[in-house]
């Protein structure tokens, strides 16, 4: 989905809010996100996938405006939710006020049935693809052209994993671009690498 | 009478719905003060910087380690003992040399090497970051005390998948024969991530 989280290459933000040695976590409670999350995609409620994308499902107004642990919480609460494992109503009635979740999902896809397989120096492109469920693809590099400088090692296709879509392994490849290609005559001169799945790819002949 | 039933009740606070969910998972037996304590353990003494500093040391003074942690570094990394999730298949170690800088970042969410390199700094994860550094990286760097000079290559790394990356610095000239401990107090996170050069 082209959703609020894509936001590689969104303009109009400031200064990075950078502090040496800066921390990880703020308040006690963000801790206890962490582990109850990871301690729900041990106990096998939902996978890290399915996590990312409850993330992007929250309410564009409330991505933006939410601490990155918030949006954890609420990711955790939509699919415990979802699974059957709570029900809002319990949430808010623990919580004494409102619990605010993501949207509802769309439907995930399965892996591209006819995929090529690629090796270093290979040029390849990104599909134009537009998917209403989870994609791993970042917006800033649908249709662009790049060349193959990694392979790594078959991960499960995300955009079906996140969905419970039956999702088979298919490798990644770390596509360099050139922010000129990405960005023409907008964007600093420097190379861009993205872990692309095979799904998402072409070959440029 | 007034329909109800869509007044919307104020939002609770972040730490209410926390303990919601916490209590909700303690009635039903799966036990999240246990692994709240075993979380902490983790993020606090396990997944540390220092892992990655062993690594960054190791290959400075290693050639041959070096080698191998540049063709495949989750297992250079697996035999100096460090371990890593095991959905994170990959690791891939960028080397920074006098013409090439490489940085590292995740678009979409918050994805690093955390087992390695230590859990992510807040503004890593920030909307900043994330939106700026993949089209702006010259101008971020400089603005978080970075000022790569103009010839320097920049190569933005986005961890859109469950490959993982680190960024293996460019030994300091004036190090020359010190102790791979002494080299390893040198290396931090910042620099592993690619916001610094040591």
């Amino acid at each position: 989905m082209d959703g609020m989280h894509d936001l590689g290459g969104r303009q109009g933000f400031g200064r990075v809010r950078y502090s040496l040695k800066a921390e990880t976590f703020h308040e006690p409670w963000e801790k206890r996100v962490n582990a109850l999350y990871s301690l729900a995609v041990k106990l096998g409620i939902f996978n890290m996938d399915e996590y990312r994308h409850a993330i992007e499902r929250m309410e564009p107004r409330h991505y933006l405006s939410a601490s990155y642990y918030e949006r954890s919480l609420t990711s955790l609460a939509t699919l415990c939710v979802e699974k059957g494992i709570l029900t809002r109503e319990e949430l808010e009635r623990r919580a004494q006020g409102a619990f605010p979740l993501s949207t509802p999902s769309a439907p995930g896809r399965p892996n591209v049935a006819t995929r090529e397989h690629f090796k270093p120096g290979d040029k390849v492109n990104v599909k134009t693809d537009y998917v209403p469920g989870h994609v791993r693809m970042p917006g800033y590099i649908r249709g662009k052209t790049g060349v193959v400088v990694g392979v790594s090692p078959a991960y499960p296709f995300p955009d079906a994993h996140a969905h419970g879509v039956k999702a088979d392994d298919e490798p990644t490849y770390d596509v360099r671009f050139s922010t000129e290609e990405l960005w023409p005559n907008s964007a600093d001169e420097a190379f861009v690498h993205v872990g692309v799945f095979q799904s998402y790819l072409t070959r440029v002949a | 009478m007034p329909d109800q039933s869509h007044v919307q009740q104020a939002t609770a606070s972040v730490e209410r719905r926390v303990d919601a969910i916490q209590a909700a998972f303690d009635e039903r037996g799966m036990k999240p003060g246990e692994f709240i304590e075993e979380f902490r353990h983790l993020a606090e003494e396990e997944w540390v910087p220092e892992n990655g500093a062993r690594v960054v040391a190791k290959a400075w003074t290693d050639p041959a380690f070096r080698q191998r942690l540049l063709a495949n570094g989750r297992d250079a990394v697996t035999d100096l003992g460090l371990t890593m999730p095991v959905h994170h298949r990959h690791l891939v170690v960028l080397e920074n040399t006098p013409a090439v800088h490489n940085v590292i970042c995740c678009t979409l969410c918050s994805c690093t090497a955390f087992s390695i390199i230590g859990l992510p700094p807040d503004w890593y994860k920030d909307l900043e970051y994330r939106a700026r550094v993949v089209r702006q990286s010259r101008t971020v760097l400089k603005e978080m005390g970075l000022d790569l000079p103009a010839e320097m290559e920049i190569r933005v790394w986005d961890t859109t998948a469950d490959t993982r990356y680190m960024v293996l610095p460019d030994r300091p000239a004036e190090t020359a024969g010190w102790s791979e401990e002494k080299l390893a107090k040198l290396v931090t996170k910042d620099a592993m991530i690619g916001v610094s050069r040591l």
